[in-house]
């Protein structure tokens, strides 16, 4: 086999080597498209992406009441808020927060009552109490995450406790005043 | 056999790996430099390999479907459809498995074929042989299971005809087929447990693959002359020679597979499984996949009782002497390597056998065909012809054919008949 294996190893590139080289060239490029579909089966399907967005009807949600609607698989706090807890959303100097954002960028401008954030606490994944009446809303009348004891204030804003971040605001839009559409 | 040769890589890691897990000499040893292959095979011996691709492409393209699929007869039927119309290439996937089958039995009655012509069976290759046959045998039971799981309307009946195939069994027919279905007709225990089976089977089939390509290293490949390995002027090195020969037929292969996975995914399927199963409605007509045809002829071709003439006595009813001569077509395989008696391997020098050789082939095809038609007209009479072929060329030209042919003179050696400048540098 040795006289084989010298034509190969000449010392100069030769036409063999070149066709070696294209066609394990092309055989990679190959195996990597014939991969692709087998690996994108994994990402969400047709009908999982068709369920991506919902629509709510906050009319009858009270002042001062919370509703805990599912979207993606995942809790979402939509929150009527009282004037007061406005007030206190606004009043707190926002400099002094761990993840700094003022109430004005957590909400949509003209619908200051509506709160809407992801349930989900930013520390370990749990979903925060406070959106039921009775439950604890911990020391700033927001939320309260009853596994590692975080608390969010009424704009859903980190203030205490072990999570980094305030609770993510979700894509968004006011269809009426009355009507959202997330995602 | 051929010597076992030891690798020592120049990386020291993979020496030190290699000392004590000897992977690279394993893969020399089978498909690599240190395989000595004869010389002369020719592209019916590319289908082995091929075969073994196509495993590959079921267990990959399986186990994704599976991540989608849900065997649950409520379920079942829109799960497949929601793969074809929602899950990304969830139609690519779900069309190279369906046409994957049909591909992986082309290339396994190739191969089979191949050792029926080339006398690959004889002695010292019968367990080799068995072991391929026993693959074909779980092949069959995989496909059938397989064929059931999307739960249309030949699913179901086809579930339904080739379970109560065992009800022929004498006293506990009944029992057997109670106990597969595990429930009185073919139901939702039934579904998954075939499920189950489909998902396993492929791993056994897998397993005994191994065996056969470790019998295959035993007694080394067999050729189209028949002519056993005398000298290293017989052989080539299995890589780079075969790899690259190899490598050229799945080229070739694909393409046609890729053909029908693009431009008629559904040629070789039956558009009454796209009909959700109805168990108070049969489809007008049964029909087993393309690869079952022959055998479901064997099967039907049977109408008549054994018994004791000139008596109303019944020692086999028809229905069991069917599913008998059917289970007998291939297990009359196993017993090949004796039933030839013909001391000369190949074909090519056997010039009267070849001819009932090709007669074995259009007789296969007839049943084919006769398979796929209603049982009337001339239909089933062209099928009983077909069935006593079949055992005929087995059990009474074969045994007799090998004794009284006069063969062509066999060649010295591999390399005196394809390479005699080898021969000659040798």
């Amino acid at each position: 086999m040795s006289n084989i294996t010298n034509t190969i190893e000449g010392e100069e590139a030769t036409r063999r080597d070149f066709l070696h080289i294209a066609a394990a060239g092309g055989a990679g490029v190959g195996a990597v498209m014939a991969a692709w579909p087998f690996i994108d089966q994994m990402n969400p399907a047709a009908d999982t992406l068709a369920l991506a967005s919902v629509e709510v009807d906050l009319s009858a949600i009270g002042e001062g009441e919370a509703v805990i609607v599912k979207w993606r698989g995942k809790p979402i706090f939509i929150r009527h808020r009282t004037q007061a807890e406005i007030e206190e959303a606004n009043a707190v100097d926002v400099a002094a927060l761990p993840d700094q954002q003022s109430d004005a960028d957590r909400i949509k401008s003209g619908h200051e009552k509506w709160l809407v954030v992801t349930g989900i606490c930013t520390h370990l994944g749990c979903v925060p109490l406070g959106s039921k009446s009775g439950d604890e809303k911990g020391e700033f009348g927001g939320w309260f995450c009853p596994c590692h004891g975080s608390h969010y204030d009424t704009s859903g804003r980190i203030r205490k406790g072990p999570a980094p971040l305030n609770l993510a605001v979700p894509e968004y839009a006011f269809l009426s005043d009355t009507t959202i559409k997330i995602g | 056999m051929a010597k076992w040769q030891t690798i020592k890589p120049e990386n020291k890691a993979l020496a030190w790996v290699e000392e004590r897990l000897p992977v690279l000499a394993l893969v020399s040893n089978v498909v690599g430099p240190d395989t000595p292959t004869p010389r002369n095979l020719n592209y019916f011996w590319n289908f082995g390999s091929l075969a073994g691709l196509m495993l590959v492409v079921q267990l990959i393209s399986g186990i994704v479907l599976a991540m989608h699929y849900t065997p649950d007869t409520s379920l079942a039927f829109d799960s497949v459809e929601r793969i074809m119309r929602d899950v990304n290439y969830g139609w690519l996937i779900r069309y190279m498995h369906a046409n994957g089958a049909s591909f992986f039995f082309i290339a396994v009655y190739i191969h089979i074929l191949r050792g029926l012509y080339y006398g690959s069976y004889k002695a010292p290759r019968e367990v080799l042989w068995m072991l391929g046959l026993v693959i074909f045998l779980l092949m069959m039971a995989t496909a059938f299971m397989g064929y059931v799981l999307p739960w249309g309307q030949m699913s179901f009946w086809g579930a339904t005809v080739i379970t109560n195939l065992f009800s022929a069994v004498p006293v506990v027919g009944e029992d057997i087929v109670t106990l597969l279905w595990g429930g009185f007709s073919v139901d939702n225990p039934t579904l998954k447990r075939f499920f189950s089976l489909h998902y396993l089977l492929p791993f056994v089939i897998t397993g005994v693959v191994i065996l056969h390509i470790w019998a295959k290293k035993v007694s080394d490949s067999g050729n189209p002359l028949g002519v056993e390995v005398q000298s290293s002027a017989d052989q080539i090195p299995f890589h780079p020679f075969y790899t690259i020969k190899d490598a050229f037929g799945v080229g070739v292969f694909f393409f046609v597979f890729a053909a029908f996975i693009f431009y008629d995914p559904n040629a070789m399927g039956h558009p009454d499984n796209y009909i959700p199963a109805d168990p108070l409605v049969t489809p007008d007509s049964i029909v087993p996949e393309w690869y079952f045809l022959p055998f479901y002829a064997i099967l039907r071709s049977i109408t008549f009782d054994i018994g004791i003439p000139f008596t109303d006595i019944v020692i086999i009813p028809a229905k069991l002497l069917g599913v008998i001569a059917m289970f007998a077509a291939i297990i009359i395989l196993f017993f090949l390597p004796w039933l030839d008696t013909s001391k000369v391997r190949s074909t090519r020098f056997r010039p009267t056998y070849r001819y009932f050789f090709w007669f074995l082939v259009a007789d296969m095809v007839l049943l084919t065909i006769v398979g796929g038609k209603k049982p009337e007209g001339i239909w089933p009479l062209l099928g009983l012809i077909g069935t006593a072929y079949y055992f005929a060329h087995f059990l009474v030209i074969m045994p007799l054919l090998g004794k009284i042919e006069k063969t062509l003179p066999l060649p010295e050696s591999i390399a005196k008949a394809c390479a005699p400048k080898a021969q000659a540098a040798e």
